[in-house]
């Protein structure tokens, strides 16, 4: 040991010279294959998100003045004494909440654990119905269900024998485009959730059981705690998705009527792009972000992903 | 572990950041090119296909007039908001800057402010066709230094279309002509006591129907009253006036005596189209108050060919509040190419402008695009008179048309009125708290010192 430590040590007023252009030679000879993949996340990924953040604290806009002077936090002062946006970050909340929180998990999460074990042409027959919701473009999923839900549509003709019929996207738009996203994104957490339950050993379920315990009990405090990893995960993936979802509420509410179902999202676009605000438009992303990195923290909080 | 974890999850919620607004910017590839070459962006969007059509013509003659330069067509697949959106978003880069571009007139200062647009006037002052152009299409576009931003290519009017066959049966003598609101609303009346079924008016309101609500709308009523809604002398917006309260009333009033299409039904956004294409051609609506354009749809080549819409419909000029002079009022939006201020080769572009708009092509393309002409030669012209019955009717009110105020906050104002339009048709609120509601909104989109007090 003494010896090895010695020899070593007398080696090193030989070569220092040398040593530390070799390992700065080596890291680069490392990093270089990286090189590409860095320069295209530095332009396409870190550039506009630079871009967006600085612009946020600007006043530019589409057309109208041909220069863009730094404001600080006006934008942020006149977001929050904003009545509407306010209240889109208050239906952004219960649009994750409803259609992701509780919609897509719980649902996915149920689906999952009613397939477990069963035969494979249930499985392929389900798999493929809920599958085939995800697939379809947000676009076309947001027409159907608008043609579902309008006030000629098809749930109003079944509806019609009752006298329960209205125009649902037009009395209740949240929770249309709520039960609509839900729709669509089940898929995403049950096939995260089937590949989680996968995972759990049938012996530790089998001795549970065997020891008494019941379904929800085996539930409870054998299944879940095992694939807590895949619920945090699964909740912040489709949380972000949520969060930024545009697409289907602008096809079937267009954010209304008035602006009963205008999500961040929606009141973002049409600040930025139909008023042409382009800095207090990248102002709200800005807002939506933190909004998203604050979902994160309550499920890192809530579901504790170490063994203590 | 823990941290990283962070890391991961910061991550992740910075792509979302990037991706909501990175998502909805345009790509455009094009550049303006040589001098030699001319790029022309215009709108290309569903129905509307009249436009690719005369462009395509004019890419022909141009080329063959100029030989060696080459006209590059860029149509933009949109809708009108999104139309403009992408073309400012093109402006804002020389590189791909179009040289030649179609843009609407209540817009336009905006864009002169942008610096996006160049001045013409050198170009006009010789060119012996513009002394063929009323004196309300050569003011359209002309910016606040002055000076002339474009050529109009043709614009629209509104007015009241009424259903003959209805009118009959309820015992209302045509052809039909009122005098003021009130025997617009009191013909409503008849109608919705003796014809139960079939919707009185239509007026639009509301978020849904867009700038449609606005301009169709409050804009049709507001013009024919004592106000305006920008008063150009003292240079203020005057959202808060006496007019604005009894256009809010005149919505209220249809609205809510069931008058006017059922409120769920009016705020859809795809409304408009449920107008033009179910509830006229199948005489459910007796009085619509809409614009020049709509016989475009009925057409054996429009979206709802309907040929016995000049025998059922007629035409009406909307009358001012109590008949006062000029006893009716018309809205007016319209279009005009201008030359990029990015355009190397301005004069080639001008050439271009100056083909397009020539007599020969500005006929043609009034008739096929169903536009009011801006020509004299054009309005007189028989081939024009002959487009379609009604084309007379709404090229005389020219004469008595109003045109939006062109300033950049303008979208954000009209959005006001629509939200104000809209709780005054759902009943949230009166006519006179929408309106200080309105008027606090514009204060604080306009800034207070450009807005006149309430009166």
């Amino acid at each position: 040991m003494t010896v090895a430590t010695q020899q070593q040590t007398a080696r090193i007023p030989m070569k220092g010279g040398a040593r530390r252009p070799r390992r700065v030679r080596r890291t680069f000879s490392r990093l270089l294959p990286l090189g590409p993949a860095l320069l295209l996340l530095a332009i396409f990924f870190a550039g506009p998100l630079i871009w967006s953040a600085y612009t946020a604290f600007t006043n530019m806009a589409l057309s109208g003045s041909a220069t863009t002077q730094f404001t600080g936090l006006a934008n942020f002062r006149r977001m929050f004494a904003d009545p509407a946006f306010v209240k889109s970050l208050e239906l952004t909340v219960v649009f994750v909440i409803g259609s992701a929180v509780i919609g897509q998990n719980l649902l996915g999460m149920l689906l999952a654990l009613i397939l477990r074990g069963r035969n494979r042409l249930v499985r392929t027959i389900v798999n493929g119905v809920v599958i085939g919701a995800w697939v379809v473009p947000e676009v076309v999923a947001g027409f159907a269900w608008y043609a579902f839900l309008y006030k000629t549509g098809t749930l109003n003709a079944i509806l019609g024998h009752l006298g329960l019929s209205q125009d649902w996207l037009y009395t209740m738009p949240m929770l249309a485009v709520i039960l609509a996203n839900t729709w669509r994104g089940t898929a995403f957490s049950m096939l995260v959730y089937s590949a989680a339950l996968s995972d759990v050993p049938p012996e530790l379920l089998e001795a549970a059981a065997v020891d008494g315990a019941s379904s929800w009990q085996r539930l409870r405090y054998v299944t879940i705690p095992l694939i807590r990893r895949s619920i945090v995960s699964n909740l912040m993936l489709i949380t972000l998705q949520t969060l930024a979802s545009f697409g289907l509420i602008y096809v079937m509410t267009g954010g209304g009527p008035g602006t009963a179902s205008s999500t961040t999202p929606l009141y973002m676009y049409q600040e930025a792009f139909q008023f042409y605000q382009l800095g207090y438009g990248t102002a709200m992303a800005l807002v939506l972000l933190v909004l998203g990195a604050l979902f994160s923290l309550i499920y890192l909080r809530l579901i504790k992903l170490e063994d203590s | 572990m823990q941290g990283r974890r962070k890391i991961v999850a910061a991550a992740g919620t910075l792509l979302l950041g990037a991706a909501s607004l990175t998502g909805c910017t345009l790509s455009s590839g094009s550049s303006s090119g040589g001098a030699k070459t001319i790029t022309v962006a215009y709108q290309e969007y569903g129905d509307f296909t009249q436009l690719n059509t005369e462009m395509q013509s004019l890419k022909t003659q141009y080329e063959k007039a100029n030989p060696g330069y080459t006209v590059k067509l860029e149509p933009i697949q949109a809708s009108e908001n999104d139309y403009y959106t992408k073309l400012t978003l093109m402006n804002r880069s020389g590189s791909t800057a179009p040289d030649v571009m179609y843009e609407d007139t209540f817009l336009i200062n905006s864009d002169i402010q942008a610096g996006y647009l160049a001045p013409l006037d050198s170009y006009l002052s010789s060119w012996s066709d513009w002394s063929q152009f009323t004196p309300t299409a050569k003011a359209a576009a002309v910016g606040s230094d002055g000076k002339t931003y474009g050529v109009p290519m043709g614009t629209d009017t509104r007015a009241l279309y009424y259903n003959k066959t209805l009118f009959k049966q309820a015992g209302i003598s045509v052809p039909w002509q009122p005098k003021s609101w009130a025997d617009v609303l009191s013909a409503a009346e008849t109608i919705k006591a003796k014809l139960p079924g079939v919707t009185p008016i239509n007026v639009y309101s509301g978020k849904g129907s867009g700038e449609g609500a606005t301009m169709q709308g409050l804009e049709m009523l507001l013009y024919g009253t004592a106000d305006q809604l920008y008063d150009s002398s003292t240079k203020k917006w005057m959202p808060s006036t006496p007019g604005m309260l009894a256009s809010l009333n005149f919505v209220k009033q249809v609205y809510t005596t069931g008058l006017a299409p059922d409120v769920q039904d009016a705020l859809n956004p795809n409304f408009g189209t449920t107008v033009a294409t179910e509830l006229l051609p199948s005489s459910k609506l007796a009085i619509d108050l809409d614009g020049s354009w709509l016989p475009g749809n009925w057409a054996p080549t429009g979206t709802k060919p309907w040929p016995a819409w000049s025998s059922t419909l007629g035409v009406a000029a909307m009358p001012t509040q109590n008949g006062q002079a000029p006893g009716s009022t018309s809205m007016s939006g319209g279009w005009v190419l201008s030359v990029g201020s990015h355009s190397a080769n301005k004069q080639a572009a001008f050439n271009f402008v100056s083909l397009a708009e020539n007599k020969e092509n500005a006929l043609n393309y009034d008739i096929i695009a169903s536009q009011i002409a801006e020509r004299t030669d054009v309005a007189a012209d028989p081939k024009y008179l002959s487009t379609n019955p009604t084309t007379g009717f709404f090229t005389n009110l020219v004469k008595v048309t109003h045109f939006r105020p062109a300033y950049t906050v303008y979208p954000q104002i009209s959005d006001q009125i629509q939200v104000a339009m809209e709780s005054v048709m759902t009943g949230q609120a009166s006519p006179s708290s929408a309106m200080s509601t309105l008027a606090q909104q514009v204060n604080g989109i306009a800034g207070s010192s450009n807005v006149a007090s309430g009166s």
